[in-house]
């Protein structure tokens, strides 16, 4: 019953969604007001329809209904109970139902909460959300319903992949989707405005809360995603410009783009086509990165289902609304006027750079993404990776954060560098002074090498705008840029710093034998087998102590899950404020001994909590920039400060 | 839009060509590093007709030669041979095996050639289950299989 309950809703609120793209399109060519009234209702019951629809899906993961083929096909019945939930989102089907939900409940929110946007302009960006929306409901109930039953039910599930059994399942693809779909709003919110001919600053005061929204979310899940890697993987490695990570990064560098040029339009009218395109590209960045990750193109552990059906489903949607939204675009970017000029040395002229540089950046990620899927036609079968984006992207990064050291301090409209002179001039100095002290004394490559000059400079720069203030006067957007740019210098020291100085011990070790790595020492104590609820695993057991001081226990294990067969690695962390010792046990050699992989990784957590950080100073933004909003709208005189961008 | 208006339509002239300097330079570099720094995907029989420049990346993918896996006495570096039925290429490779490494199954090893025609392997990607593994392999156990029947029906 149930399971007949999600279905039903789920077919009701596409049927809404018909009414509110009717609705909303009738609405916003000023006929048919009634059913104009509609739109806004219609959206907000799509949200609960589908909130309902998947509820009804956690609940037969829940329960293990396996008379539902889904379950049958993805879970157990002796998985522990919280992998049983969020086995429902680490499924095709069930990852699709958790992107229509989260649309509609994005969908939901914009209709019911945004009023301060022109109606038509407000009309015509829910009916956009629809049309996406459509396409994806008729994807889940055409061809990936998560709620076919099987019969008769089979007396066991398959099990989920066990590298997917991880408590970071349960937040990081939720968290990354909502950040994914949110952006569906900015893209919304763009098409509206176009349709409308409305791209004001008001506009983009009212599209900047939502992009923010999504993009801390996409901070959020990014990070996540990449301290999985990490630690589950077993490889050492936080970054592997695998094609799913790109996928994901490349929304998050539109969206970045998309945040900073959306203040320019909200505080000086400026960047009007720029950010409307940007809207447009952000979360057609997060289609493709669906396509890509779900098609079956890509071989890795979050292609769920290979069924070339769905891949040219998926591809035919991203055709048609990134097309369809490019046209409109090329049909009426020229008739929105120019906004207001600059000066080159602004704060607006930063932020072009800023924004050259990433969709740079982005156009390199995207071209070395695909280039091995272009090749495959041709039956080359080429792999790109860091050898190829590391470099490459670094030529645009160093310019855009060697900007981002001076921009904050600039002016909007007109500056000169006469009044910052002594403040650049001593930022260059200290980041060159460090270039050349740590080239002087360390032996390390030239890009961790800038990265960690950069990382110094952008840190102390990114403090400066609050230089002179009253820190408690100072307004809680400003101090969400100067959070977040510093998290992007704390992410930088952390990347460069593991790159630059990781030290890597590979040994095979009897039992009792003294293990080191860098300043650690210690000894492999014993081995023994282990069990949990699905599967064994070997444990090694180690003591190691950090420069002589107290001994600390990291007990690796290598893991066999029986449902399904598979092997993975369980690495053991040691974490210090300086860095994180990474051990992991391998296979036992013919003559008894074991393979052990020890890393020391200095500075190595501060690439997440430098994420995190990034994602904090998006908060502070939101909640300063929803509050001065509400403030401005019951005291319209009160006209605040726009001096600090997102 | 207080200034003169044709200057304003220069600046959002000098803006565009700018975004697409830009983006035609983040191009230019994009194929000229992807020129340099692809890997490229080789079977043995592609290294014995045309050998790789020593040191260049390449993944090299095959089957593993029943009897040919060797553990040095240090017991982390291996050695074994990677065969496709028309070539063979030895491989050396320090590290953690994967899990479901064995003789006689598939691998694609990342690394480069070295001068003595060894195959000096950073990484090796072997099947994980039998959802995931490395792309190059499902066609290669299929080719596998078909010269396995055609050896045996000859």
């Amino acid at each position: 019953m149930i399971p007949e309950i999600g279905l039903a809703a789920l077919w009701l609120a596409a049927a809404l969604a018909v009414l509110q793209l009717l609705g909303g399109v009738l609405g916003a060519r000023r006929e048919g007001m009634e059913l104009a009234a509609v739109a806004r209702p219609a959206a907000v019951l799509q949200a609960l329809l589908c909130t309902v629809a998947f509820l009804c899906l956690l609940y037969v993961f829940a329960v293990t209904d396996l008379s539902v083929k889904l379950v049958a096909d993805n879970s157990h019945s002796m998985k522990p109970w919280i992998f049983k939930v969020s086995g429902a989102w680490g499924n095709h089907e069930g990852s699709m139902l958790l992107w229509i939900t989260v649309m509609a409940m994005a969908g939901g929110l914009i209709a019911f909460v945004e009023r301060r946007l022109p109606e038509r302009t407000m009309l015509a960006t829910l009916s956009a959300q629809a049309f996406v929306g459509l396409g994806f409901y008729a994807f889940l109930l055409l061809s990936s319903n998560p709620f076919q039953r099987l019969s008769p039910a089979p007396p066991e599930g398959n099990g989920l992949n066990p590298l997917l059994q991880d408590i970071g399942l349960a937040f990081h693809p939720p968290t990354l989707y909502v950040g994914y779909v949110g952006l569906s709003v900015a893209f919304s919110f763009a098409v509206g405005a176009l349709l409308t001919r409305s791209v004001t600053p008001d506009f983009a005061r009212v599209m900047r809360p939502w992009v923010l929204a999504a993009w801390i979310f996409l901070t959020l899940g990014i990070t996540a995603g990449s301290y999985w890697a990490y630690y589950e993987l077993g490889w050492g490695g936080w970054w592997f410009w695998d094609p799913v990570e790109n996928a994901s990064l490349m929304p998050w560098l539109a969206a970045t783009a998309l945040l900073h040029s959306v203040s320019v339009l909200a505080a000086r009218d400026a960047l009007r086509t720029w950010t409307i395109m940007l809207g447009v590209v952000a979360f057609s960045m997060s289609m493709i990165g669906t396509f890509l990750v779900r098609s079956g193109i890509l071989t890795s552990v979050h292609a769920f289902a290979v069924d070339p059906e769905r891949g040219s489903f998926i591809l035919a949607l991203l055709v048609l609304y990134i097309g369809g939204a490019l046209v409109i675009f090329a049909l009426r970017a020229a008739t929105i006027a120019e906004g207001e000029r600059f000066a080159v040395t602004s704060r607006e002229g930063a932020l072009v750079v800023n924004n050259i540089a990433l969709s740079a950046i982005l156009g390199i990620v995207l071209v070395g993404t695909l280039y091995p899927l272009l090749t495959e036609a041709f039956d080359i079968r080429v792999s790109v990776g860091p050898p190829y984006f590391n470099p490459v992207s670094a030529i645009f990064l160093v310019p855009m954060l060697l900007v981002l050291m001076v921009g904050p301090l600039l002016r909007w409209r007109e500056d000169g560098f006469a009044r910052i002179r002594w403040q650049v001039i001593a930022l260059f100095a200290v980041t060159l002074g460090v270039l050349l002290g740590v080239w002087l004394v360390a032996d390390i490559h030239l890009l961790p090498l800038i990265g960690l000059a950069l990382a110094v400079g952008v840190g102390i720069a990114s403090l400066l705008p609050l230089a002179g203030r009253s820190l408690r006067r100072t307004p809680l957007a400003t101090w969400g840029m100067v959070v977040a740019h510093f998290g992007v210098a704390v992410a930088l020291f952390g990347m460069a710093s593991d790159s630059a100085f990781q030290q890597e011990r590979l040994v095979a070790a009897s039992v009792g034998d003294a293990v080191e790595v860098g300043p650690w020492q210690g000894r492999l104590d014993t081995v023994y087998p282990v069990a949990g609820p699905n599967w064994t695993a070997i444990q090694a057991n180690l003591h190691l102590a950090y420069e002589g001081g107290a001994e600390r226990r990291a007990a690796p294990q290598s893991r066999n899950f029986w449902a399904p067969v598979m092997e993975t690695s369980e690495v053991a962390l040691l974490t210090r404020w300086n860095g994180q010792l990474y051990v992991a046990v391998g296979n036992q050699a013919q003559d008894g001994r074991w393979q052990l992989r020890l890393w020391w990784k200095p500075f190595v957590t501060f690439i997440w909590y430098g994420g995190v950080l990034i994602a904090l100073g998006g908060a502070l933004s939101l909640v300063g920039r929803v509050t001065t909003d509400l403030r401005r709208r019951r005291r319209p005189e009160d006209d605040v400060d726009e001096a600090y961008p997102a | 839009m207080s200034n003169s208006p044709l200057k304003a339509k220069h600046q959002r002239l000098v803006l565009i060509l700018l975004a697409f300097a830009a983006l035609i330079g983040a191009t230019l570099l994009a194929i000229y590093g992807l020129r340099n720094q692809a890997s490229y995907f080789y079977v043995p029989a592609d290294i014995a007709a045309d050998p790789p420049a020593p040191g260049q990346a390449i993944r090299l993918g095959g089957m593993v030669e029943e009897g040919s896996l060797t553990t040095a006495a240090d017991g982390v570096t291996v050695t074994f041979v990677v065969q496709d039925g028309e070539g063979r290429v030895p491989v050396t490779f320090t590290g953690i095996l994967p899990d479901l490494f064995v003789e006689g199954s598939g691998v694609v090893a990342e690394g480069s050639m070295d001068a003595s025609g060894t195959f000096v392997a950073t990484n090796l990607l072997a099947k994980h289950d039998e959802n995931y593994m490395p792309r190059e392999l499902e066609d290669m156990s299929r080719e596998q299989a078909r010269e396995k029947v055609a050896e045996t029906t000859e």
